[in-house]
């Protein structure tokens, strides 16, 4: 491995402020029921800020100038007009786009290579997508007049935490929607910076309104009577409970939940290639992704050679300072998630799978955890079911095609799967019985804001991206 | 010798029984209950009273049957359910005779019911190979890659058939649910089973394969509870949910393994002669996204 000089990021270009209020109503308030709390680099445990943990009456005040903004004038604004605050928005992002990336590399741990190539440029193509469809709704295949649902609450994960603010707040707005959003617990910091940009576009007050804090306003949130629309992207367990809530009223429900995928590579893959895909697919971000190929299956014949190949690549990267831009693997983004991480596989040695872990040295301060492969793993460890949201692939092996669809589709997840093979009927004859909702073949991990993504089976349900993002926040 | 007059011939009733994996069984339970006429109140039938293992056994018949029938050409189903409106031409009478007594409306209300079933079958027929190239597309992502997405069928649908339309009402919710690949099984109209059960016969001989459709006569709060909590269906309609508690029960229970619930209509039930639209079709079906790198 070569070594390379540290190529720090500076950190001079973000201004992080002691402490945040919510933003509601085109403003920075002080909490009336919330309680202050920090949020901290996981890289460093350094605190970073403070930030409000919103109450019930907090959420109140937010829910309300959602409402009262939809009414008076976001929904009444002609859609071409709503079309140029959303362009102005991805502008913005743009223009900012290199202080955001750093944002978020501090608080959420990711790298800054990530950050910057990958979840900023997608951020500003998200809003400039959904930007043109905010005049376009009559030709978009629900009717020549569709309405907008109202005021609409949204909860969003810490794994990417400006782009999935993107993904939920550009449909919702481009369709006339106002928004509620509560960012994750440990990664507020960015769509805090988003609300500073909300001020800058001169968007109307109360049309977006950022509210912090953690699961338990969320839950205020999605339960409140006066939002006519949950979006959630999180974890399958408390999707359920959404779903439960939800039960005998009229709101709209769309849910973006977990995944166990299966990354499915047959003995005639393009190897060198199909390495870097299950790199990407399982060690991008963390291995923080709900669509993360966690489940290698590889055919049987090639998997020494393939396992191998892997361990070899795997040696290569680069586990640190996420500000460093030739890093390639940073922090796991709190503490709590390094414990799950850790607990799922300590039971994956216990229930008698191997372990490997790259040989990696981790920082002294802050949640790090290497880059890890289990094999011998069988389709009942709890590593191949559940899911364990950090850089930990499980590989199992199969023999046939059908074995593989058999192994792949034996979850009660369906959001992704991945097809490595160099023939094309069999790719199309795989991507048709994958019950997944996205098939990379020949690929992994890709993402574009006029592409459908969304899950099968407990993975939830509703697209987000492209036409089909659409529906979820118009009364169809 | 006096001229004996023949005795008035006596009817040959038919045994109403329920609809599962393409077979008509009793229900497990040994139950049944008395249906009458709405029209004028006499004895039509004993139909089955279908219990939680009825349910359970017709979820792994629909489940069985998921993999042929979604994975059969769109053409294909398109036929099929062509074929299922003339079958049910073919039985017009019979049907108008049932539905009038079932429902207790005139025989001219129930011809435009009967007729009106039967162009839904036609109408979802024509749906079959079309629904893909309205609702499915290819995506113009910012880099080398194709990039498609298609509707697929969700899997096992549960569906709790409109109380009152009896006919036209749980064609309107089986056709939209199959026509995309999805099997199904389907809650009738508690007081008015018997026109659902002569349907069966007519999805029988129709080149439907067992499983696609299984009929459960019977209380649908007896047991629509264990198919809203049934872990291996994907999708739940309930439409014949009249007590909003109970529609809140199940769709909570169903929460459990987030299936789709499409709940019941705001007030009175729909106009099921109205033209549908997609909203049912699509509730049932799921979008796949499939990527793949262009290059040399």
């Amino acid at each position: 491995m070569f070594e390379y000089a540290p190529a720090p990021e500076s950190r001079s270009i973000v201004d992080i402020r002691p402490s945040y209020g919510l933003f509601v109503d085109g403003d920075f308030v002080d909490p009336e029921d919330g309680v202050r709390f920090k949020t901290v680099n996981p890289a460093t445990e350094e605190v970073l800020a403070e930030v409000v943990a919103a109450g019930p009456r907090d959420v109140d005040r937010a829910v309300a100038a959602a409402r009262a903004a939809h009414e008076t004038r976001w929904s009444t604004l002609p859609g071409r007009e709503r079309a140029k605050y959303l362009y102005r928005l991805a502008r913005i992002v743009q223009e900012r786009s290199r202080e955001l990336a750093v944002l978020e590399s501090i608080d959420n741990g990711k790298p800054i290579r990530e950050s910057r190539d990958v979840d900023l440029p997608l951020v500003a193509a998200h809003f400039f997508y959904y930007a043109g469809w905010a005049d376009k709704l009559g030709y978009a295949g629900f009717g020549p007049d569709p309405r907008p649902l109202g005021v609409a609450g949204q909860v969003i994960p810490w794994n990417f935490p400006l782009l999935m603010l993107a993904w939920k707040l550009a449909p919702a707005l481009a369709c006339g929607n106002t928004v509620v959003l509560k960012p994750a617990e440990t990664t507020p910091l960015t769509a805090l910076a988003f609300a500073e940009i909300c001020q800058q576009a001169d968007l109307p007050p109360g049309v977006v309104n950022i509210v912090t804090g953690a699961g338990e306003t969320g839950r205020t949130l999605v339960e409140h009577p006066g939002i006519d629309k949950v979006a959630f992207t999180g974890s399958t367990e408390v999707g359920r409970q959404i779903a439960r809530s939800v039960a005998g009223t009229t709101k709209k429900v769309t849910l973006e939940l977990g995944g166990k995928a299966a990354n499915v590579v047959f003995d005639d893959a393009p190897l060198d290639q199909a390495i870097e895909g299950i790199v990407n697919g399982i060690f991008f971000n963390q291995g923080h992704v709900c669509c993360a190929g966690s489940r290698l299956l590889v055919q049987e014949s090639i998997a020494d050679d393939l396992l191998d190949q892997l361990k070899r690549r795997l040696a290569t990267l680069r586990l640190g300072d996420p500000l460093d831009k030739n890093t390639d693997v940073g922090a796991i983004n709190s503490s709590e998630q390094l414990q799950r991480i850790r607990l799922l596989s300590d039971i994956g040695e216990q229930e008698g799978a191997e372990r490997w872990s790259a040989p990696c040295e981790l920082p002294d301060r802050g949640f790090w955890f290497p880059p890890t492969v289990f094999t011998g793993v069988t389709q009942a460890h709890r590593i191949a079911r559940e899911e364990v949201f950090g850089p930990v692939l499980s590989v199992l092996t199969f023999r046939t095609p059908a074995e593989a669809v058999e192994k792949a589709n034996n979850t009660p997840y369906g959001l992704s799967a991945g097809v490595w093979t160099e023939k094309g009927s069999r790719i199309l004859w795989m991507a048709q019985r994958l019950r997944a909702g996205v098939v990379w073949a020949n690929t992994f991990n890709r993402f574009d804001p006029s592409s459908p993504f969304g899950g099968y089976k407990e993975s939830g349900y509703g697209r987000e991206g492209g036409r089909h993002g659409l529906e979820a926040y118009l009364d169809v | 010798m006096s001229e004996t007059s023949e005795p008035e011939r006596l009817g040959v009733r038919k045994t109403y029984k329920l609809y599962i994996g393409g077979a008509f069984p009793r229900s497990e339970s040994g139950r049944s209950y008395e249906v009458r006429s709405a029209r004028d109140g006499r004895f039509l039938a004993n139909a089955a009273l279908a219990s939680r293992k009825d349910a359970r056994d017709a979820v792994v018949a629909a489940r069985k049957a998921f993999g042929g029938w979604s994975g059969a050409t769109a053409y294909n189903r398109g036929q099929i359910l062509y074929r299922v409106a003339e079958m049910l031409e073919g039985r017009r009478a019979q049907f108008v005779a049932e539905v009038s007594d079932s429902e207790g409306i005139g025989p001219r209300k129930a011809e435009r019911v009967v007729d009106a079933a039967i162009d839904r079958w036609v109408w979802y027929a024509g749906w079959s190979d079309k629904i893909a190239q309205v609702r499915g597309s290819s995506n113009p992502v910012a880099g080398p890659y194709f990039d498609f997405s298609v509707p697929e069928p969700t899997g096992v649908v549960a569906l709790v058939a409109p109380q009152r339309s009896s006919l036209l009402g749980l064609v309107s919710v089986v056709a939209p649910a199959i026509v995309g690949g999805n099997t199904c099984v389907a809650v009738t109209a508690e007081s008015a089973p018997l026109p659902a059960i002569t349907l069966s016969e007519v999805l029988a001989t129709s080149d439907l394969p067992g499983g696609v459709v299984n009929l459960l006569t019977g209380r649908p709060a007896e047991i629509a509870p264990w198919l809203a909590s049934h872990m291996d269906v994907n999708a739940i309609d309930l439409c014949g949910i009249e007590a909003p508690a109970l529609a809140t029960e199940l769709e909570a229970a169903a929460a459990e393994n987030l299936k789709r619930v499409t709940r019941p209509p705001a007030g009175d039930e729909p106009d099921w002669f109205a033209e549908p639209g997609l909203g049912r079709m699509l509730s049932f079906l799921e979008t796949k996204t499939v990527w793949h790198p262009v290059g040399i």
